[in-house]
């Protein structure tokens, strides 16, 4: 091999954490429970929950208002795509119609894909983005630090590694929201435009269908109702710390759950699936 | 990087020499500093250094920043297109990199006196200029295994000694720069070699990258030692520590034996191992191409300074918003 600038060990462990996409990984312990086709399905959306969004967040980069967001952009995005990675090669390991996670991620159609549709949602401006991630942060921060606890090992594995950095991506959304909510007319108005636009799919965060309900009933899943309270207040309170209105309720829009998506996911799939699915027999 | 001065006056003039800009300045001063730099002495900011030096490295370390910063659109434009989760995740982490380049150095060149602002403003007006390598577009997905490898590998070759710059606050953003810039040159080397090693249609990608960016990569060293007078100053003030054609000839005796251990082709039928002096004998590059691009009339120049202004100017209600509540959050704790 021809002579290459040597490697720092901080460099060694960033290219061991960029390798978590290979289809083995430290979840793969056998577990107690089965990994039946709820589970899987289970552990899928929220795989697709963490991809789709971190695909929206890294459309940014280059792009944010000033660098210190754009960096902030990207390491959320990042994030995420760590989590998407990691809970789809686990969904990939028990369902034998997937290799690993890449597959999942780049050869499903919007049929197929669980992920709730507040996270397909465009980024639209900076507001709205950022209503986007309160709302799913939030969301996703309560809902891991239940999950953490589950009776399931590998999902409570991937909670737990995930809870930290979600808490840090509900931290700077908060943040973000305050800012622009009691910034100048314009942010204010943006602010109150971006809630409005997402306010709709809240309601499909807390849905509970049958599968669901016995999941939970055997201790795999966290039932979201069992935290709607909370997030409620929450965002309320953030809101109030916003000095803004909390957006009208509006009539729920559901189905991302059961691969019934909005018209935006067709548009990211054909982006991000194109390499792979152009060249499918090659290796990248 | 992206550290060669370019002057937007086309070729500088023959023989012009900048040593005595200041004759206003005290002789001892100078002497004194002339001697700590040659002493290979850090300079501070807190410390006195002739006008002409902080001019010379507020211009060469703000284009060092924008190069950074604009130097992240060719490949952003891949991220949400990388073709596995590995590779996104690389390429993103890669991207936020350089965006935290160009922030080290625009607070290196804050310490000289000059804002961020000033500088954005600069680069906006099209009065400061960035490297001329990020105003190339980016084709295909080898077009980022490329820049990885040829672009941070010319960055690095460039950066390595500026981390004795005499100028503290660059030199040390030098340090940490260079340590991600060769984790960079690594990864887009890797991603080279699976395209070289994989199917047709990947060898084909892999072989037109180089064919199109070697020779943009050559010229990211800037123009030839005979045509670049600035060098002799900048480098008994030890902000630079190579000259253009030196580095330039290192770069090539690196690089080309991991094309060839990649299986690719450089674009050069001059290209020839030359034993007496131990490095390669290579082409004349097309300085004409060059000049132009450094003038802002490469392929995607209009692009890029597009996507920077559209950024810029879509984002101040933003950064306006973030202000005002600075400012509130201040006045209510005074209250
Ligand atoms: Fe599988
Ligand atoms: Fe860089
Ligand atoms: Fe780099």
């Amino acid at each position: 091999m021809p002579s290459l600038p040597t490697i720092s060990e901080k460099d060694e462990a960033r290219a061991a954490a960029s390798d978590a996409g290979a289809p083995e990984g430290s979840f793969d312990a056998p577990t107690a429970s089965a990994h039946d086709e709820a589970t899987i399905a289970y552990v899928t959306s929220l795989g697709d929950d963490a991809l789709i969004l971190g695909q929206r967040l890294s459309e940014w980069c280059g792009h944010a208002p000033a660098l210190e967001v754009d960096l902030s952009l990207a390491n959320m995005g990042l994030d995420l795509i760590g989590q998407a990675t990691n809970w789809l090669g686990l969904a990939a390991r028990h369902d034998e119609r997937y290799a690993n996670a890449d597959a999942l991620a780049f050869h499903r159609d919007v049929l197929d894909f669980r992920n709730c549709l507040l996270v397909e949602q465009p980024n639209g401006d900076f507001a709205q983005t950022m209503a986007r991630q309160l709302l799913f942060s939030t969301w996703q921060h309560l809902l891991l630090e239940r999950l953490a606890g589950a009776s399931d090992e590998a999902i409570a594995g991937i909670a737990a590694k995930s809870v930290k950095e979600v808490a840090y991506h509900r931290e700077l959304s908060h943040d973000w929201v305050v800012r622009l909510g009691d910034g100048t007319e314009e942010s204010k108005r943006r602010m109150a435009a971006g809630l409005d636009w997402c306010w709709r799919f809240i309601p499909e965060l807390f849905e509970v269908t049958e599968e669901l309900e016995a999941l939970v009933q055997r201790g795999i899943a966290v039932d979201p109702r069992s935290f709607e309270e909370e997030y409620r207040a929450a965002l309320a309170a953030t809101l109030e710390e916003a000095t803004l209105d909390a957006p009208a309720e509006q009539r729920p829009i559901l189905g991302g759950r059961r691969g019934h998506h909005s018209e935006h996911l067709g548009h990211l799939l054909a982006v991000m699936q194109y390499l792979p699915r152009t060249y499918p027999e090659a290796k990248w | 990087m992206y550290t060669t001065e370019l002057d937007k006056q086309k070729q500088p003039p023959e023989g012009a020499n900048v040593t005595a800009i200041d004759g206003a300045e005290d002789p001892a001063l100078v002497e004194a500093f002339e001697a700590r730099v040659a002493a290979d002495e850090f300079i501070e900011p807190k410390d006195w250094m002739p006008e002409a030096y902080r001019k010379t490295l507020v211009r060469q370390i703000s284009q060092h920043a924008h190069s950074e910063i604009v130097g992240m659109l060719p490949e952003g434009n891949w991220i949400t297109r990388a073709p596995s989760l590995r590779r996104k995740a690389i390429l993103l982490a890669k991207v936020q990199d350089e965006g935290g380049h160009g922030l080290y150095l625009y607070c290196a060149a804050e310490t000289l006196g000059t804002s961020r602002e000033e500088m954005i403003e600069a680069l906006h007006s099209g009065k400061a200029k960035y490297s001329t390598i990020f105003n190339y577009p980016t084709l295909t997905w080898a077009d980022i295994a490329a820049i990885g490898w040829l672009v941070d590998g010319a960055a690095i070759m460039n950066q390595v000694p500026l981390q004795r710059a005499s100028y503290g606050p660059y030199a040390r953003a030098m340090v940490r720069v260079c340590k991600e810039e060769s984790f960079h040159q690594r990864q887009g080397y890797e991603a080279m070699l699976v395209l070289a090693n994989g199917t047709p249609e990947q060898k084909r990608m892999a072989q037109d990258a180089i064919n199109r960016w070697w020779w943009p990569s050559l010229m990211m060293f800037g123009p030839p030692d005979d045509q670049s007078p600035n060098t002799e100053r900048s480098m008994r003030w030890r902000i630079k520590r190579e000259t253009n054609d030196e580095l330039r000839q290192k770069f090539v005796d690196i690089t080309v034996p991991q094309a060839e251990f990649a299986g690719l082709t450089v674009p050069d039928p001059d290209l020839s191992w030359n034993e007496a002096k131990g490095g390669y004998d290579f082409g004349e590059i097309d300085w004409e191409e060059f000049y132009a691009v450094v003038r802002g009339e490469g392929p995607v120049a209009k692009e890029r300074m597009k996507a920077r202004r559209d950024a810029w100017e879509d984002g101040a209600w933003v950064r306006e918003a973030a202000d005002a509540h600075e400012a509130k959050k201040a006045a209510r704790k005074v209250a």
